[in-house]
């Protein structure tokens, strides 16, 4: 067990080395706290709003993230691949599993280190007023989620191709698909235009992020949301395992 | 240490291994010879756990490869064909994470780390990253990965590759130095560092085995072996010919060039006995007509020799069965 997390350990810190090895750690960061920044206080219109909350962040970070973490996660496998040292990772005395929650994990942490230097954005909102803080912590956990589950689905698409380009392409439909059956203007065409009953539309948009993110986002911690991330990040994580088993196999 | 048995890889309906068997004990180094495509890399990704087999079992020092592989990989140290790393990481940070990976921890990792970055000759490049190096480096740095567990077992795909004469030699020096110890297996296509290294070799075709024995024994497979190439001046090539072809251990004698009153000759033994006596023969006969013998030895058969008639024969059969 010990042994196993190592290995685990070794891997993410390769990871996460290669990130801050070259520049696109920086880079990243830097765009992320930008786009962030000009979301909440251009977009979100966070000074109108005379709110003391962080919902003008949170709404936005959905779209930030259908194309950043993609960015992040594109390379975890595809590269692996191309430059051909899977075979040297795999033919190490680790399992296919350790190297996929090694890798996920080091994109994650990176990701996570990214949405905490939002930081000076809670500190604003608790200079300006009184802000609940339970919600906002609520809402920093659904990101966090959230940046997790595009991740693994990433990683999933990652391991189909060599190509960067076409894993990034891939995944960001995928995220889109994941965000628009949960979206209002799609729901309510679904009801509307396509007279689906309201049960079957509330069961497709409960395959949404957006549904069970916005609930997190208002302070709301409920299992079924935590389960339904976890879900995705599992079911996304043991498929990345099936493709690359799939790929060695021939 | 590695048994292989009835090894089988079919990527959809064709077969890149059909079939093959064979053993490596403690102390041999098998070279793994064949031409591009011959099933080598596949054999060598089985072995090493990277690829499932389609049929047939490899053990690695008692373990399965398919049912117990950490055990299996464990004992293992591989180096891939075109020796990957990872571009972004120095050469130290490459070891580490690989010693880290084999269970090396503290004290162990670094000595175990010194100890190949020595044996490697990498210590000028240790801070650099992998990507700025040069060919031979690289390789070299992926060869140090494979070995930096001291590991019982190793397999290597085309350890020299791309490299220069100086570093093709210091390879082959290490490989046969820790084939004393070791059970190795290397794959190669340059046909010379058979005989400097290995102590078996098998050459496979078309997923196949189609020659399995010491490198001597391979040579005797050679039509030329035990041929004597004679040169002498001013004989007339007629009259040597058939002198030649005369003696009575002698097949066939054949002029191969002819140059400033020299003639060389090729005199082939009758059937399998590739005796020595058959060049006194020749310089009995000599001596006896008063030949000014020029030059007069006995050829050794030549791998590549062999190594040519054992693939094309093979492929040209596989064509007229089409």
């Amino acid at each position: 067990m010990t042994e196993s997390w190592g290995n685990v350990w070794t891997i993410a810190k390769r990871e996460l080395k290669g990130y801050f090895a070259s520049p696109v750690a920086y880079v990243f960061i830097v765009i992320f706290l930008l786009l962030t920044g000009f979301f909440t206080f251009m977009l979100g219109r966070f000074y109108e709003r005379g709110q003391a909350s962080l919902t003008s962040f949170f709404t936005w970070l959905p779209w930030l993230y259908l194309f950043l973490v993609p960015a992040i996660g594109m390379r975890l496998w595809s590269e692996e691949r191309r430059i051909g040292t899977i075979e040297l990772l795999l033919t190490m005395p680790v399992t296919t599993w350790q190297a996929i929650v090694g890798k996920f994990l080091a994109s994650w942490l990176f990701l996570a280190l990214a949405l905490f230097l939002t930081f000076p954005l809670w500190l604003t909102v608790n200079y300006l007023g009184n802000p609940d803080n339970g919600v906002i912590f609520c809402g920093y956990v659904g990101s966090l989620l959230l940046a997790g589950a595009y991740l693994a689905i990433t990683s999933m698409t990652s391991a189909m191709t060599r190509n960067q380009v076409v894993s990034f392409i891939l995944s960001v439909v995928v995220c889109l698909f994941l965000i628009l059956v949960g979206y209002p203007p799609v729901t309510s065409f679904l009801s509307n235009v396509l007279k689906l009953g309201s049960g079957l539309v509330e069961s497709i948009a409960a395959f949404s992020v957006m549904t069970h993110f916005e609930s997190l986002q208002k302070g709301v911690l409920d299992s079924r949301d935590l389960v339904f991330f976890a879900s995705i990040i599992g079911f996304s994580l043991f498929t990345t395992g099936v493709i690359i088993r799939s790929h060695r196999a021939g | 240490m590695i048994k292989v048995q009835n090894l089988t890889k079919a990527f959809g309906p064709k077969t890149a291994v059909n079939g093959i068997s064979f053993s490596v004990e403690r102390g041999e180094v098998l070279g793994f010879l064949g031409p591009n495509g011959a099933g080598k890399s596949t054999t060598m990704r089985m072995i090493t756990g990277f690829i499932p087999p389609s049929a047939g079992t490899v053990t690695v020092g008692g373990f399965n490869v398919v049912e117990r592989p950490i055990d299996a990989k464990k004992l293992i140290g591989y180096l891939p064909e075109n020796a990957p790393s990872y571009a972004d990481m120095t050469v130290h940070g490459f070891l580490h994470f690989t010693a880290e990976l084999r269970g090396l921890r503290g004290d162990a990792k670094k000595r175990a780390v010194q100890r190949v970055v020595d044996t490697c000759f990498l210590e000028p490049v240790l801070y650099q990253s992998v990507e700025t190096l040069s060919k031979g480096y690289r390789h070299r740095t992926c060869f140090a990965q494979s070995i930096i567990h001291d590991p019982d077992i190793l397999v290597l795909d085309e350890p020299t590759d791309g490299l220069d004469p100086n570093q093709k030699h210091e390879v082959r020096t290490l490989i046969r130095r820790m084939g004393e110890k070791k059970a190795i297996i290397f794959s190669t296509h340059i046909l010379e560092e058979v005989d400097a290294v290995c102590s078996r070799a098998i050459i496979i075709d078309r997923g196949q085995i189609v020659a399995n024995g010491s490198p001597s024994e391979l040579r005797n497979r050679s039509k030329a072996a035990g041929a004597v190439l004679l040169c002498v001046t001013d004989v007339p090539r007629q009259t040597l010919t058939d002198k030649l072809s005369h003696l009575p251990l002698v097949k066939t004698a054949t002029l191969t060039r002819e140059e400033n009153g020299r003639v060389w000759v090729r005199v082939l033994p009758k059937g399998d006995q590739a005796n020595r006596t058959l060049a006194r023969n020749v310089s009995e006969l000599a001596a006896q007509e008063r030949w000014k013998v020029e030059e007069l030895h006995t050829e050794e058969g030549r791998l590549d020799e062999v190594f040519r008639d054992i693939t094309w024969s093979e492929t040209d059969k596989a064509e007229e069965t089409k």
